[in-house]
């Protein structure tokens, strides 16, 4: 075999020469699980970097006639025969004798699934505009006197008649990114923070450490409500997010912030922290350049398994209405229509984002699991 | 270790008064004026200057603070008593004292937490055992998949599929709260019973949740352990495989998981909140989101303090029992 042996490795060990990345890599590859969990999470981020595209209906596109729809039946065959393009009936709305308003499918009309087709006006990734929708139905041959819907609901409506399976695609964007800046900003502070408190000691590591403590001794969930009712009710959407994120960032600092503390303390007696010191470095510099760099195998994995966190946060916070706010859709504020059990009872299509919830948590679980076993020098593969 | 827990629960008391001053700021920095929420616009300003005065709401915020701990009170027998003196305050809200708010929802609370930390304990460490000792085999393998389900399924997520599952399509469990409406009619064992499937959803959804952290470490304890040199002798002697197992490695794998029991302590009352939320659990965690949106701060107060109280004394209980199992531990 040409190469050695994928050994357990330390990141900043360079001795086979090749990039520290790729042997992470080449033992990462060799869990399945972690594979599994890497593909969810590809498959969430290109949802949510796409969502314009494959999203058949804009998140706030409404269509108030058909409030709670059910799934929409696709059919290869009806009564005129089979057909190898996918195709929906049309809902045929009506004034019935008794003057009620009825809808039904109509069978005898047709309305193909086309995909890549032109659509509404909208801009993707709210930069380049396009009509391009990656799936939609032919609209129906009108009759007069009746009015038509065709809507393709892969996963149902919802109480305005919105797609559920275009919110969720539009909605992965917000749980999907919320966790990658929370779990940054946390990283930031818990790496300045515990850099500091580990190489400096003394009285700054005791404050820092104190303060840390005291966060850490709140009652999260409380102080999470607590700190959300400091900001007023009708804040946007936009500012909602930022909010949501720093809110759960502070509260989520001081444990990546002690852990590093302790890594910093026995990095800082080895010789080359030293040899940094005597060459007349900056300390900053040094805990920057010198110290912080050894820490990042933990860190990488520490920051992965914090990020679901971040997205049960957010969804905790929408679920109560307390998050971000409709018409915007974040997987957990949908979850909010599923909070009554009259609409649970006859609309249980509410509770798809939940399942996307499971999914990313999971996602991010199972890569942080395969991460850690890559990464960690002392665990042997049994 | 004496010294050790006097230090501890000095510390705790500054650390519970650090926090009473951290949520009185952020409640005092919120928009909006206490009690301000419910006011019926019919309302006469006299009426509602009175109120005000009547709660307090007209001193500043210091002030306000120093009478709600009850500073006030050692110095001047004519105001109203604080926390120094026992007293929680009045509910804006509920115009009635907190502690008669908050002790039905402490019981609830407690009942649910106590319940679930059973059921996760008698559970987990048999589940944690057998999948050491089956290590690598299917069971092990089944485990790890659903603990993996467990620590990623959102608690209110699972809670509102049961409930789809259980109360909707087959009417078997209530759809939420602790009673039903007319459990004041049932005999004893009848109120007992309805207490019992009001609990049945949240208890399986916490317990599903907390069950794959301790089972894992049970697992990962009983694996260490089997590992010892011990353990070989024991083999070596020709003991039977089951006598190893359970006599010579379990005591030890077991012991230190004590210690997780005193930080569970610590989550009693934080742990189900948003799930009481969810399923409108008349618990602390829904009185606590009731009484923030009500801006009820007496009662906000209370609730906070009582959780900060319980997370520091069950972290200590932590601690301590860590040094009491583990000799190699000390705080000296």
């Amino acid at each position: 075999m040409p190469d050695a042996p994928a050994s357990p490795l330390d990141l900043t060990r360079r001795a086979s020469g090749e990039r520290p990345v790729f042997v992470a890599w080449r033992a990462f590859r060799k869990s399945r699980i972690g594979l599994a969990g890497l593909a969810i999470l590809i498959i969430l981020y290109a949802m949510a970097v796409f969502a314009d595209f494959i999203a058949p209906y804009h998140f706030d596109d409404q269509e108030r006639d058909l409030q709670w729809a059910p799934p929409t039946s696709i059919r290869f065959s009806d009564a005129n025969g089979f057909s190898l393009r996918p195709f929906i009936h049309p809902i045929r709305s009506y004034i019935d004798d008794d003057f009620n308003i009825r809808q039904e499918a109509d069978t005898t009309q047709r309305c193909y699934v086309r995909f890549f087709v032109t659509r509404d006006e909208h801009r993707f990734l709210e930069l380049i505009p396009t009509r391009l929708r990656l799936f939609g139905v032919d609209p129906p041959a009108a009759r007069e006197g009746d009015t038509y819907y065709t809507r393709l609901y892969l996963l149902g409506a919802d109480l305005s008649g919105r797609d559920i399976f275009s919110r969720i695609c539009y909605g992965a964007r917000i749980s999907m990114t919320i966790g990658l800046i929370g779990s940054f900003i946390t990283l930031v502070i818990g790496l300045l923070l515990g850099g500091i408190s580990g190489y400096f000691g003394g009285a700054t590591d005791n404050a820092l450490q104190r303060f840390g403590e005291i966060i850490m001794l709140l009652p999260g969930f409380y102080l999470l409500l607590m700190l959300r009712f400091m900001f007023p009710a009708d804040m946007s959407s936009v500012e909602v997010y930022f909010a949501v994120i720093a809110i759960l960032a502070l509260v989520g600092w001081p444990g990546l912030a002690r852990v590093i503390r302790g890594m910093v303390l026995s990095i800082r007696g080895r010789d080359f922290i030293a040899a940094a010191r005597a060459m007349g470095l900056h300390p900053m510099r040094i805990i920057i350049k010198h110290v912080l760099p050894n820490t990042a195998g933990y860190v990488i994995v520490s920051v992965t398994l914090s990020i679901p966190g971040y997205i049960l946060g957010e969804s905790a916070l929408s679920v109560l209405g307390l998050g971000i706010m409709d018409p915007i859709p974040s997987w957990g504020n949908m979850l909010q229509a599923a909070l009554s059990i009259t609409d649970l009872d006859d609309h249980p299509w509410v509770l798809w984002p939940g399942l996307f919830i499971f999914l990313a948590v999971m996602g991010f679980n199972l890569v942080g699991d395969a991460l850690r076993d890559a990464l960690d020098p002392k665990r042997v593969k049994g | 270790m004496q010294a050790y827990i006097i230090r501890r629960l000095l510390f705790a008391v500054v650390l519970i008064f650090v926090a009473s001053v951290i949520a009185f700021t952020i409640l005092k920095a919120s928009p909006g004026r206490a009690g301000r929420s419910d006011i019926d616009p019919r309302l006469s300003r006299e009426y509602i200057e009175q109120q005000d005065r009547l709660f307090g709401l007209t001193r500043s915020p210091v002030l306000q603070y120093l009478s709600w701990l009850g500073v006030l009170r050692l110095f001047n027998s004519a105001e109203v008593s604080g926390i120094l003196q026992g007293n929680l305050g009045l509910s804006i809200q509920y115009k009635q004292p907190v502690a008669e708010v908050i002790e039905p929802r402490i019981w609830a609370t407690l009942l649910l937490n106590v319940v679930t930390l059973g059921f996760t304990w008698m559970i987990a460490i048999p589940l944690g055992i057998w999948a050491a000792v089956k290590q690598y085999r299917w069971p092990d393998k089944l485990l790890s998949a659903l603990s993996f389900t467990g620590m990623s399924l959102p608690g209110f997520f699972m809670a509102l599929l049961l409930l789809w599952i259980f109360c909707s399509t087959l009417n078997l469990i209530p759809p939420g709260g602790l009673r039903s409406h007319n459990h004041e009619e049932f005999t004893f064992i009848g109120k007992v019973l309805d207490y019992g499937w009001h609990l049945i959803l949240p208890v399986v959804v916490l317990t599903f949740g907390a069950l794959a952290g301790l089972q894992r470490v049970t697992r990962g304890n009983m694996l260490e352990v089997l590992r010892e040199q011990y353990i070989t002798t024991a083999r070596a002697k020709g003991l039977n495989e089951n006598r190893v197992i359970y006599k010579h490695a379990l005591r030890n794998a077991v012991n230190p998981l004590i210690t997780i029991l005193g930080f569970e302590f610590a989550g009693l009352f934080g742990g189900a909140a948003l799930l009481e939320n969810v399923i409108n659990f008349p618990g602390m965690g829904q009185l606590m989101l009731e009484a923030l949106r009500a801006k009820d701060q007496s009662l906000v107060m209370s609730v906070f303090l009582i959780g900060s109280v319980m997370l520091v004394l069950g972290n200590l209980l932590g601690e301590i029992l860590l040094a009491a199992v583990d000799p190699r531990v000390s705080y000296a």
